[in-house]
């Protein structure tokens, strides 16, 4: 599905990303591991479609087909998901709305019609539910004053509206506690089917136990430096990422 | 000849229209020699410094119409908030349209200056309010010395207005400059209530100039809610004069959509004359090209205990510029004054330019005034975000300017006015976003 043969990108000149090759199939769920300043969130902006990103070499595909040129909203037309690191609050537009608007959007680019407003009610409803969203969190502002907590959950709700193929989740567990982290997995999982992949992006093993990963990845320097199972992630827990930079550096 | 020195000569055919010997025609012939005086306001003053007029006045404008034009409802319609039951008071270059008005002396008066100042019956309001809060100004004093035609409005006490009031303003353009002056006086007496929609529209592209005097008089406890749009076509520039005295415990808002238009000058007065007044001055200006608008506002408070809110949001695009100056004035004896003034401005292009000055002038000591400015662009990541969602770069732009605009049009009281504007904003915008804020 995903395919990010050496990937090269930098912003600002100061090149970010060193040479990364990804390959992720329908049905895999990828974690992405690393240490701070690796590279890690400019990877997840980079699929997603952010501009201030110069891609210098290399390329992503998407279904075979490169989407380099493609912009963050036709990506999202074709099944990207960002679930962002920090969410951007924006006051005035309510969160019921702004769903309505990125889906109909969607359908339209994607040839559809608009999704009738009884089933958009409905499968605004169900989701709600499965992330245990409350009905009046969804007529305030998208984000405004929500916690940190909040934030992440709707992200999730999000994704669970817009059902992507590829879905990135980019830190989705840093500011959740036990219970939040166990509802935003459970939503996860539940997404979670053959003709989709989720990649997750994290600092830490904690989210792994409750979204178990077919392949856990080490982004180290602008590259993946390491690859293995959700055997890796746990080792990484334990002996940190000094052992690997000693590897790659030896 | 000088646009000026042609007024002043032309003021003397005017008086062959009028009936000199009017009281009112006293105060036409003090203001002409005030305008002589006076003349057009410049950069080199304080209030006109961002402001120019010179590239408007140099048009051969025609100063009165010369026949009367008629326009089809159908060809109009859309100019109208067709949608809601109101009473009309429509002029075409000026003159009063019978056809297209829909005016009421039942209970109250919805009419026309011209009769006002011509017959006996409204003599006492007349001597009462006639140029009593507009200002000796040489803009004011001109309209003051040409006045004759506009909107009169009279609420008596107790009394609803049944329906909102539009007062519309067309130029057809039939002569090649046109300057028009319209002048309007609204009394709002004790506990009553009116609902008011001004609009002006030129129809072609011919140059036209307005010069607008409009006085309104808010008795105890009235509650009067003004509603300006301004989305004229690129050739027409309106001067507004707009003069409020409040009594006691009344409120009184004005909304201003400023759209579009060659230039357009707000000038917008407060006077409170008693305790427990809220003013409430709302604006919304989104604007491109090379257009022009400039608010400048004043709020006087003079009793304790009074309210003041101003809220101006504006959006400028390719080469437009935009004026924000709120003065607020609170006297010595006005003490526990809340005065309250924001301006938030985005600019989407490098040429745009935005003035925003705030004036206080402060003489009591218990007070709470507050001012905010922002100049900005819009947030990349919001967009980011946004698109990264499958919405369009256009219209998660347009959906970020409604959400920056959006307290403003959420005070509007009148559904199907909140609905048109709206989509004035979408279609200036050029988008369609599924549902209104």
């Amino acid at each position: 599905m995903l395919k990010i043969k050496d990937l090269h990108a930098s912003v600002e000149d100061k090149e970010i990303l060193k040479g990364l090759n990804l390959e992720v199939k329908a049905g895999e769920i990828h974690a992405i591991m690393g240490p701070n300043g690796a590279g890690k969130s400019t990877l997840a902006n980079i699929i997603a479609g952010k501009e201030e990103y110069e891609v210098t070499g290399g390329g992503i595909h998407l279904d075979g087909e490169d989407i380099e040129e493609l912009a963050a909203e036709e990506r999202a037309h074709k099944g990207v998901f960002l679930s962002f690191q920090y969410p951007v609050e924006i006051p005035g537009v309510t969160v019921t709305n702004f769903m309505k608007t990125a889906i109909n959007e969607t359908r339209k680019a994607q040839g559809l019609e608009e999704m009738p407003a009884k089933d958009m009610l409905k499968k605004i409803r169900e989701k709600s539910e499965l992330l245990e969203i409350d009905r009046k969190f969804l007529s305030r502002s998208l984000n405004e004053g929500f916690s940190g907590g909040e934030k992440k959950r709707n992200e999730i709700f999000q994704m669970a509206m817009m059902e992507p193929k590829l879905a990135i989740l980019d830190e989705t567990d840093s500011g959740l506690d036990i219970d939040a982290l166990r509802i935003v997995a459970n939503g996860v999982n539940k997404l979670k089917g053959k003709d989709n992949a989720i990649v997750v992006i994290t600092h830490y093993q904690r989210l792994l136990e409750y979204i178990v990963p077919d392949f856990v990845h080490v982004l180290y320097d602008g590259k993946i430096v390491k690859s293995g199972t959700k055997e890796l992630a746990l080792e990484l827990e334990e002996k940190g990422y000094d052992w690997i930079k000693e590897e790659i550096n030896a | 000849m000088e646009l000026k020195d042609k007024l002043i000569s032309s003021f003397l055919a005017f008086e062959n229209t009028v009936d000199v010997d009017a009281p009112v025609h006293d105060i036409r012939s003090q203001a002409i020699k005030v305008f002589e005086e006076k003349g057009f306001p410049t950069k080199k003053e304080e209030a006109w410094k961002y402001t120019s007029l010179n590239a408007v006045l140099k048009h051969d404008y025609s100063i009165f119409p010369k026949e009367e034009n008629a326009l089809e409802f159908k060809d109009i319609k859309k100019f109208f908030l067709h949608d809601l039951d109101t009473y009309k008071i429509v002029f075409i270059d000026g003159k009063y349209s019978s056809h297209l008005s829909e005016t009421t002396h039942d209970k109250i008066d919805v009419c026309l200056m011209s009769s006002a100042l011509s017959h006996d019956k409204y003599k006492p309001l007349i001597d009462n309010y006639f140029n009593k809060v507009a200002r000796q100004d040489g803009l004011t004093s001109l309209n003051t010395a040409f006045s004759k035609e506009g909107a009169y409005i009279y609420i008596p006490k107790n009394r609803l207005a049944d329906k909102p009031i539009q007062i519309i303003h067309f130029s057809t353009g039939k002569e090649s400059a046109q300057m028009l002056q319209p002048r309007n006086l609204i009394i709002v007496e004790e506990n009553s209530h009116v609902q008011i929609i001004e609009r002006h529209q030129s129809l072609t592209n011919n140059p036209v100039l307005t010069n607008s005097v409009t006085e309104i008089f808010v008795d105890n406890r009235a509650i009067v809610d003004y509603y300006k749009i301004q989305n004229d076509n690129e050739q027409a520039s309106l001067i507004d004069n707009t003069y409020i005295q409040q009594q006691a415990q009344s409120v009184a808002s004005v909304h201003t959509f400023a759209f579009g238009g060659n230039m357009t000058r707000n000038n917008l007065n407060f006077f409170q004359q008693g305790e427990g007044i809220d003013s409430i001055l709302n604006g919304i200006t989104i604007i491109e090209g090379k257009q022009h608008v400039d608010h400048n506002t004043l709020v006087h408070h003079t009793e304790p205990n009074c309210e003041s809110h101003q809220d101006y949001k504006g959006i400028f695009d390719e080469k437009a510029t935009g004026v924000f100056n709120g003065k607020i004035i609170v006297n010595k004896e006005a003490q526990k004054t809340n005065a309250f003034q924001s301006n938030n401005n985005i600019l989407l292009s490098d040429k745009a330019t935005i003035n925003s000055k705030p004036q206080l002038e402060i003489f009591a000591d218990d007070v709470k005034c507050s001012h905010g400015c922002t100049i900005g662009q819009l947030d990349e990541n919001a967009l980011f975000y946004m698109r990264s969602r499958g919405i369009g770069e256009k219209e998660a732009k347009a959906l970020m300017m409604y959400a920056f605009a959006n307290n403003v049009l959420e005070s509007v009281k009148i559904p199907q006015l909140k609905t048109r504007i709206n989509k004035l904003i979408a279609n200036k915008l050029n988008v369609n976003i599924g549902f209104d804020l």
